[in-house]
Formats: C-alpha cells, sequence, structure tokens
C-alpha cells in the first residue's frame, strides 16, 4: 500500500502541475495505477469485489479532482470499476455454477453433500450478497446485517464448510483480482493501440483527391492520414495551424516527412479555405455523452465554418475519450485558461499591466482558453 | 496580321508584377508588369513596335483601334506609363488623322464615354498619355501617335519602357482579338468620323485603351472595373464577353504564376524595378496570385534610389514604407500614397512638347506600378487613383501649369479631407449611438475607424467592454490594445481561435474592411469572416464600419479569386516564441507549402448593418450607393 501511496501522490501531483497531458497519456498511466492499487488491495473474505471497487473510487476521486479537465481520467477510473463489476460478476455465477455441480457430482462426502445443498444454499446466498448490487436501499440496508450473516452461515456451516467456503472464497478473490488486473492489462492495451484501429478505418474515409483540414495536432489524424496514404491514396492536407500552442507546426512536420502533400495556414484563413476543402478531420480531447466533443481550441470556429459550406466534420477519438458526463456550459467549466504570456509578451505589455493593478481593478484582461466545445449537431462522424 | 500578332505576342509578354491576375490569353499579357527598361531601349523598340502595329493598324480600318491601343489600354490597366507604348502603337493609320482632343475626354468612362471618345482619337494615334488605372483616364492618356513616338524615346524613360512592352503587347493581343473589335471600331469610328467630332471613336479607341489598361493594370483592377470605360475596353478586347472578368482578374492576382510560359516570365524578372524572387512552393490553388519571397526587395530598391530618376523621391519613401509594412491599413496607405503624389504634383514640370494632363497622368502611371510592385494597391486606392487621374484629366486645358497644379493638389486635399477623414468622423458619429452602457463590443484586428469609434465612445463617457481579438501571423490586434488600454478602457485580449468561447458574452460586433463589394460582401482582413460567422451563430449583431471611397462594383464569390499573398515565412516563425521552431529546415520541402492569406471575404449573410458615411445602411444597399453617390461627387 505504501508503494501504491506514493506512486498514486506522485500522479497526482503530475494531473495537478500539469506535466502530463494529453488523454493518451494520462488514460495509460492511470490505468496502470489503477492496476498496481488494485493487486495491492487486501481483499476481504467476502465481498472483495467491494473493497476493490472502494479503493479504486477513493484512488479515483483524488485523480478526477486534481485535474477536472483531463476526462480521460475519469473515464479510466470508471472503466476499471465496471471492469470490477463485471469480473465478479461471472465470477459469481461461475461459483454458483460450481457450486451446484460439486453439490451434485460429490457423492462420497455424505457430509458434505448432506451440508452441501445447505451449504451451497447459504453460499449462494452469501455469494449473491457478496457479488455487487447496484445500490438501492434495499443493499445499503443489508450492509451492515450481511456481513454479520456471513460469517454467520460460514461458522453455521462447520469448519469444514467453512474453510471450503472460505477456501472458496479465498481463491475466488484472488481469481477476481487475477482477472481484473488481466481486464486492466487489456484496457491498457486497448489505449495504447487505440490509433491502429481507428487508421484502420481510414481508407474508407479518404478517397482520391481529396482535400482536407485539419487543426493542431493529434496522434489519432496523423495515423489515420498515413494509413489512408499507405493504401495509395493521393490527397492533400491543409494543416491549420492551432495558435496559441502552435501544434499545427507539428503535424505539418510530420507530414511532410512521411510523404504528404501538406499546406500550413493560419487559423484565420480557415473560412477562406474551407470551400474547397472536401473534409475535416479532427482529433478530440474527449466526447461527452450527448456526442458533444471537447476538442482544441478553434475547432468551434471550423465546425461552424464546416456546417456552413456542407464540409463533413469528422471526429477521431479513441475509446478512452468517451465520457458519460454530459456537458453544461462546457466553455466554462470544462475549460481551462492557459498562461497569457502565450498571447501577449510579458514585457511588451507591462506597462499596460502595471496601469490596472495600481488604479484598482486591472484593465486588461487575457484570455486563453484551452479547450472548445463542439456541439453534436455540428459533427458529422 | 496573324503572323504579326503572334510576332508580337511573342517579343512582348506582357508581365504585370502587381495585383493579381487571371490567367490572361498568353496573347493578352494582362499583366504586363510595367517594364521599366532603360531609357535606350525604347526608340529602338518603339521602331518595331510601330512597325508591328502599324502593319496590323494598317489592317484594321482607320477607324479601328489598332492593337497599340489595346496596349495603351493595358498598360492603362496596368498603371503603366502608357506614353511608351501608345507611342509605339503606330495608330499611325488613323491616328494622324484625328487631331489629339486630349483635353476634352473626360475621367470617367462612363459619363465621359464621349468625351473620352474626343480623346480617343487622339490617343488611338497611339500615345496614352497616361495609362490611368481607372480605365477612365486611359483615354485620356491616349495620345497622338506622332507626339508619343517622340516622347516616347525622350519622355519619362522608366514609364516609356514599361508601357512600351506592355503596349506592344496589347497591341499584338488587339489585332489577335481584333476582329470583332475591328468591327465594333470600324462602325464607331465611321461614325465619330461622320460627326468630324472624333468623339465616337476616341470612345472605341477609349474602349480600346481601357480594355487594354485592363488587361495590364492591377492597380487599376479596382478602378477600372468600376469604370464603364474598362467594361468598354475589355468588350473590345479579345474575348470581349470575358473582358469584363478579365479586367477584374487582370486587376486581381498576378498573372505571372498563372503563366506557364516561363519566357514571360523572364521578361518580367527583367523589367522589374523592384527584383522580387519567386517564392517557392507557391500554393497551387494560388497560382494565380503573385507571391514573392519577402525580404530580397529592400536592399534592392535601396541601392537603386538614385538610379530611377523618373521616380519622385516621396513616392519612392512610400513604397519603400509599403514593403517594409511600415504602413498598414486603408486609410493610412491612401492618405500616404496621396501626400506622396503632392509632392510629386508640387514638383513636376511640364517637360517641353507635352502637354500636362497626358504627361502627369502617364507619371502617376508609373508611380502607381511603382507601388504596386512594392505592394498590390487596396482597392480602396484603386478608387483614390481614379479619382485622381480623373481630375487631371478634367484639367481644363487654359490653366497654367502652376494654376493647375495647385488645382489638383487643392483637390488631392479635398479628397482626403472628404473621404476619408471628415467620413471617419461621421461614422463614429453614427456608430457611437449603437454602443450602450455595459455592452461588451468585440472588434478584430485594428482598424482605424473602429478605434476611433471605440476612443469616442470612451470619451463620451459610455462605460462598456472591449473585447480584441487578435489573429497571426500581423497581430495587428497588440497595437490596438496598447493604445486602448493607455487610454483607460478596460480590455479582454484573445486569439481567434478563442472567439466562440468568448461569443457568448459579446453583445455587438465591430469590424472594419478593407472594402465592401456590390453583392455585400465585405472584403477585410483575413479572419473577419469567422468572427462575423462566429458572431452569427451567437446570434450577435455584426456592424462594419466602411467608408464610401471603398465601396467597389465587383463582385466577390469566395476569398480565393482574389486576395494577396503574404510571406510565407511569416508563419513558419512565430514571433517572440523561440520555441516554436518546428518547421525550421522544411521551408524548402516539396511537399510543404506555407500558405498567408492577407484578406478574405465574408458573406453578406453575417453583416448585419454596414456604417458608412452616408449613414447605416444595410448590406444590400451598397450598389446603390456606389451607382448614385460615386457618379456624382466622386466622378464629378
Amino acid at each position: 500500500m505504501p508503494d501504491t501511496q506514493a506512486l498514486v501522490n506522485d500522479f497526482l501531483n503530475k494531473l495537478k502541475k500539469r506535466k502530463i497531458e494529453g488523454s493518451q497519456a494520462t488514460a495509460k498511466q492511470t490505468a496502470e495505477l489503477l492496476r498496481s492499487v488494485i493487486s495491492q488491495t487486501r481483499m476481504p473474505y467476502t465481498n472483495q469485489a467491494a473493497a476493490l471497487i472502494h479503493s479504486v473510487k477513493a484512488v479515483g476521486e483524488r485523480l478526477i479532482a486534481a485535474n477536472p479537465v483531463e476526462l480521460a481520467v475519469g473515464n479510466v477510473v470508471r472503466r476499471v470499476l465496471h471492469i470490477v463489476r463485471e469480473e465478479d460478476l461471472s465470477l459469481t455465477t461461475a461459483a454458483m455454477a460450481g457450486l451446484n455441480l460439486s453439490a451434485e457430482s460429490d457423492d462420497e462426502d455424505d457430509t458434505d453433500r448432506d451440508n452441501h445443498p445447505a451449504l451451497s444454499a447459504a453460499a449462494i446466498a452469501a455469494a449473491s450478497r457478496s457479488t455487487l448490487r447496484p445500490p438501492s436501499l434495499q443493499t445499503l440496508l443489508e450492509d451492515v446485517p450481511d456481513s454479520a450473516a456471513v460469517p454467520h452461515t460460514s461458522s453455521s456451516g462447520g469448519d469444514s464448510e467453512g474453510k471450503s467456503k472460505s477456501a472458496d472464497k479465498s481463491s475466488r478473490s484472488r481469481k477476481l483480482k487475477h482477472d481484473v488486473i488481466e481486464a486492466v492489462n487489456e484496457l491498457i492495451q486497448d489505449i495504447s493501440t487505440c490509433h491502429e484501429l481507428i487508421a484502420e478505418q481510414a481508407v474508407e474515409h479518404i478517397h482520391q483527391n481529396e482535400v482536407i483540414l485539419t487543426l493542431g495536432s493529434s496522434r489519432t489524424v496523423l495515423e489515420f492520414l498515413c494509413a489512408a496514404k499507405e493504401k495509395k491514396r493521393s490527397f492533400r492536407v491543409f494543416v491549420a495551424e492551432g495558435a496559441p500552442r502552435y501544434q499545427g507546426h507539428l503535424l505539418a512536420k510530420e507530414l511532410v516527412t512521411r510523404g504528404l502533400q501538406t499546406t500550413l495556414i493560419t487559423d484565420s484563413a480557415v473560412f477562406a479555405m474551407i470551400s474547397r476543402v472536401n473534409m475535416v478531420i479532427v482529433g478530440a480531447h474527449a466526447v461527452m455523452a450527448n456526442g458533444g466533443v471537447i476538442a482544441p481550441v478553434g475547432l468551434n470556429m471550423v465546425a461552424l465554418a464546416a456546417q456552413k459550406h456542407a464540409v463533413p466534420f469528422v471526429v477521431l477519438a479513441g475509446s478512452h475519450k468517451l465520457c458519460p458526463l454530459y456537458p453544461h456550459h462546457p466553455e466554462v467549466l470544462l475549460n481551462e485558461l492557459r498562461s497569457p504570456s502565450e498571447l501577449l509578451d510579458f514585457g511588451e505589455f507591462s506597462d499596460c499591466l502595471d496601469f490596472g493593478s495600481g488604479i484598482g481593478a486591472p484593465l486588461l484582461h487575457v484570455v486563453n482558453p484551452t479547450f472548445d466545445y463542439v456541439p453534436p449537431k455540428l459533427r458529422r462522424a | 496580321m496573324d503572323p504579326r500578332r503572334t510576332a508580337r505576342t511573342v517579343s512582348d509578354p506582357k508581365v504585370r508584377q502587381v495585383g493579381f491576375f487571371t490567367p490572361a490569353p498568353p496573347e493578352r499579357s494582362v499583366s504586363d508588369p510595367p517594364r521599366f527598361q532603360d531609357p535606350i531601349q525604347p526608340p529602338s523598340p518603339s521602331p518595331t513596335q510601330v512597325n508591328d502595329h502599324s502593319p496590323s493598324g494598317n489592317s484594321l480600318s482607320p477607324v479601328m483601334i489598332p492593337p497599340a491601343h489595346h496596349h495603351s489600354d493595358n498598360f492603362l490597366r496596368t498603371a503603366l506609363q502608357a506614353t511608351s507604348p501608345t507611342k509605339a502603337f503606330s495608330y499611325s493609320a488613323k491616328t494622324v488623322t484625328i487631331p489629339p482632343e486630349n483635353e476634352d475626354v473626360a475621367s470617367s468612362f462612363s459619363p465621359g464615354r464621349k468625351v473620352v471618345s474626343a480623346k480617343s482619337p487622339s490617343s488611338f494615334p497611339g500615345v496614352k498619355a497616361s495609362s490611368v488605372p481607372a480605365s477612365e483616364l486611359t483615354t485620356v492618356s491616349v495620345v497622338n501617335l506622332p507626339p508619343g513616338i517622340s516622347e516616347k524615346a525622350g519622355g519619362a524613360s522608366v514609364e516609356v519602357q514599361n508601357d512600351r512592352p506592355v503596349s506592344a503587347k496589347t497591341l499584338k493581343e488587339k489585332t489577335s482579338k481584333a476582329e470583332r473589335r475591328a468591327l465594333q471600331e470600324a462602325q464607331r469610328a465611321a461614325k465619330a468620323a461622320a460627326k468630324a467630332e472624333g468623339t465616337k471613336a476616341s470612345s472605341a479607341a477609349s474602349k480600346v485603351v481601357t480594355s487594354a489598361n485592363t488587361k495590364p493594370s492591377k492597380a487599376a483592377k479596382s478602378s477600372s472595373q468600376k469604370n464603364d470605360g474598362s467594361q468598354v475596353a475589355a468588350s473590345e478586347k479579345k474575348g470581349g464577353d470575358r473582358a469584363p472578368e478579365k479586367d477584374r482578374k487582370k486587376d486581381a492576382p498576378h498573372p505571372r504564376m498563372q503563366y506557364d510560359d516561363k519566357s514571360r516570365v523572364e521578361k518580367a524578372k527583367k523589367r522589374a524595378v523592384v527584383k522580387q524572387t519567386e517564392a517557392r512552393n507557391r500554393v497551387e490553388l494560388f497560382r494565380h496570385l503573385p507571391q514573392y519571397e519577402h525580404g530580397t526587395q529592400l536592399p534592392d530598391l535601396e541601392t537603386k534610389f538614385f538610379e530611377l530618376d523618373p521616380m519622385h523621391p516621396a513616392v519612392y519613401k512610400v513604397g519603400l514604407q509599403y514593403l517594409s509594412g511600415d504602413i498598414r491599413g486603408g486609410n493610412a496607405r491612401c492618405i500616404a500614397m496621396f501626400q506622396a503624389f503632392k509632392e510629386a504634383i508640387k514638383d513636376y514640370s511640364t517637360p517641353p512638347e507635352k502637354t500636362l494632363i497626358r504627361d502627369l497622368t502617364a507619371r502617376i502611371s508609373s508611380y502607381v506600378s511603382f507601388l504596386i510592385e512594392c505592394r498590390p494597391l487596396s482597392i480602396s486606392m484603386g478608387n483614390a487613383i481614379k479619382f485622381l487621374k480623373n481630375r487631371i484629366a478634367k484639367l481644363p486645358l487654359a490653366l497654367s501649369e502652376s494654376e493647375a497644379k495647385s488645382t489638383l493638389m487643392l483637390d488631392i486635399d479635398r479628397f482626403i479631407n472628404e473621404k476619408i477623414i471628415l467620413s471617419e468622423k461621421v461614422i463614429v458619429k453614427h456608430a457611437v449611438t449603437k454602443i450602450r452602457d455595459g455592452d461588451v463590443l468585440l472588434t478584430y484586428g485594428a482598424s482605424s475607424v473602429v478605434e476611433m469609434i471605440l476612443l469616442h465612445a470612451h470619451e463620451l463617457g459610455k462605460h462598456f467592454h472591449v473585447v480584441v481579438v487578435d489573429s497571426r501571423p500581423k497581430l495587428e490586434g497588440q497595437l490596438l490594445l496598447r493604445r486602448l488600454v493607455r487610454k483607460g478602457l478596460s480590455c479582454t485580449y484573445t486569439h481567434v481561435n478563442a472567439v466562440s468561447c468568448i461569443m457568448q458574452d459579446v453583445t455587438r460586433v465591430f469590424l472594419g474592411a478593407s472594402s465592401v463589394l456590390s453583392n455585400g460582401t465585405v472584403y477585410s482582413r483575413v479572419g473577419t469572416a469567422c468572427v462575423a460567422m462566429v458572431a452569427h451563430a451567437f446570434h450577435v449583431p455584426v456592424l462594419v464600419c466602411c467608408e464610401a471611397y471603398k465601396f467597389h462594383e465587383r463582385v466577390q464569390l469566395d476569398s480565393i479569386c482574389f486576395n494577396e499573398l503574404g510571406n510565407p515565412d511569416a508563419i513558419s516563425k512565430v514571433q517572440g516564441r523561440k520555441e516554436i521552431n518546428y518547421l525550421d529546415g522544411l521551408v524548402n520541402q516539396e511537399n510543404l507549402q506555407l500558405l498567408n492569406l492577407i484578406y478574405d471575404a465574408t458573406p453578406s449573410d453575417y453583416v448585419s448593418m454596414i456604417i458608412t458615411d452616408y449613414g447605416m445602411i444595410p448590406p444590400t444597399s451598397v450598389p446603390v450607393i456606389v451607382r448614385e453617390y460615386r457618379r456624382d461627387h466622386l466622378w464629378s
């Protein structure tokens, strides 16, 4: 636990200080972190899944609070919780089936058999209680007596049954952890390889002699375009530079080194050029439950222009970016203002800024949002 | 004719350096750049040209405007001094017969069709005094052949040279398309001859001239387009139907790019005053726009300062300021140009054997072509130049030189005062009525009018907040921001990408414009369209503030047919942020193209209202203003 605690704190710090950015990186790290948390969680005999969930939740809430804008963190936490629940459910059903089987097939063990039905009934009852059930009034009220009842039944079952049950349970708990960790590994795998899967679909969407517009830089988009290029589709790409981070420059550089015809334009020229563009393909930071997209700043403008000119607006997002939250007032709540120095040079404007502080209310505000919200109706796919 | 015509085409590629050209037919080197050849050359070519032309001219009926006209027209268009070329043109066939009637030629084409025509006979003779960007003036500039030739040899060498090649070209083109035009001209000439006024002929000539002018002159683009004359000329030109568009297009992007003919481009380059190396990696879509490598011109120009005798130092200075970007903004450029012209007029003295009007117009045209080389003219500047040439053409002959000069200077002052300074005040007065307390106003880039509006409203004591939206690569908003904050306005500064985040809080949007076109499209700094579109999506009213002299008859559908390309290096380098250097070393890669648009076209549906010195009008009323008020006030 101390190890994980240190890890968790470390990750929390990184998130808070924005040292880690980008949904893929954060998602991966979160998943790995949760994996280690899970493996280190001490599992009680009963309701291991609940314990797992409890510990994951505790860590997850802290992670989300550290950087609420990185929705990928929350997504991964929820995915892991879902995994735990699923695994637990499948294990329980398997266990119940197994118990039934053992009860039926065990002939020699008379005592066991005698006890088995009772045990099995009790075990099934206990098992069903120990499996995670969606919180309801019943479960909440049963929680306390539940834990008392289970040992009771186990003790009533006798040592052998108790042992077997506990053995069952411990084996089951071990198995649960094992399964969960396996599933989390799969999740990490998914996060890493989402690009390839998305890129495979590129060929269906990009055809010959098309002109594509994109803004900023997204690895998904890069892989997408390169996959299409591999299939010998020749097309041109307009890259809007995406100030103030100018990630469009990076993307353009990548594309050029891979041999694609690229033209770099300023963001302000997007409206001018969009009439000559066949498709707009962008990456996203997160996709909300209503279909809205949190994207790098400037994409709302592009989406509006695309809608006006009836150009398809396509968003590429890995599964770790799908978020079950609904955006309320996303420009403010789900946005982050970055340093004004990216826009204004402090040195040049120091006189103006000082002017404000002397008087009282500052006269000059600089707004440098990171993200844009694109409503679902502007998005084609 | 044909062999000759083709010969001509080959010899004289019209290379126009500035402005945007649409690919003109090879014959019509639409964008013949002003050719600044040394003085020595003109004489020799002229004879050849004359020879060339005369046969063609001869082939045409006497009334017909020989190709020289076209050439001259083209020159006019290119704002080249048409003098030389026109002279070169041997309108000898008919020119000799027609007495020069320059003075009567009206400045404006439309109304002055007749006047022009009166002049045109003289012009036909082959001397186009000045290739006024305004097509109207072109007619005026048409001068008699005989004097033209002599002038050519002696006169403004620079202009002459420029004109000559152009004129030769235009002549060629004219003859090539000449059949149609020849017929028209013949008819017109016949009529004119019948009337013994030469008015009609002059009109025909003017038409030719204008068409010629339209072709070459980019500067004249806006003006020429406005001119009916240009239209006339356009019709005269070969492919008359497409002439108007061609004219416009000629004014538009630099045709050089469009030509695959390397020889033409090379010739143009040789004649250029400003040596501009073409940028590599031009964007395909914008091949019709001139694109140069920036930064290579200034030192060149500086060294040439003392070599260019015909160029007045004030004009030279303004050209350099354009080139380096010291002067920005439509009004500032216009005023600076006019101040320089005033200086030039003050120092001007009519050379012997020349008339003031023609020569001065020619000289102004040469100045304009030089300015075009430094930086393509904005539409408002084109209008202003048209006005000036108009006024020059309307000078009564009886005036002495000093009187004429002072009149002109007064006219220029009046124009600047009325159309720019006073109209700004009127616009401000109208606009502040639209600002209420508690407003959040958004503005984009740095527009002089909007700045005045905001400052004035602040002085009136209104409380409002300003959002300044800026964009790369010019980052003009920072200048505006600094000035506003100094005056004590509370401002927010942001980048154009964030405009959709900030638009929710905004109550009004004020935008400036470089020009407003006839269909209500607002032509202004790139990015304005984005801002207007987002404002429209958030149901925020958009008010465009634009002086009436910036209106234009043209129609533009999108930002691609006519634009200006800036320095592509400005995109790859981010000023003030050294760490953004991803593209170092990649600039010359084949696959990478950098596109730096300067202007864009905002559709009229995004604009709620246009505030001009004639009042507050909806975008649909722009053609009305152009039609009604221009004619009366500006060109009267």
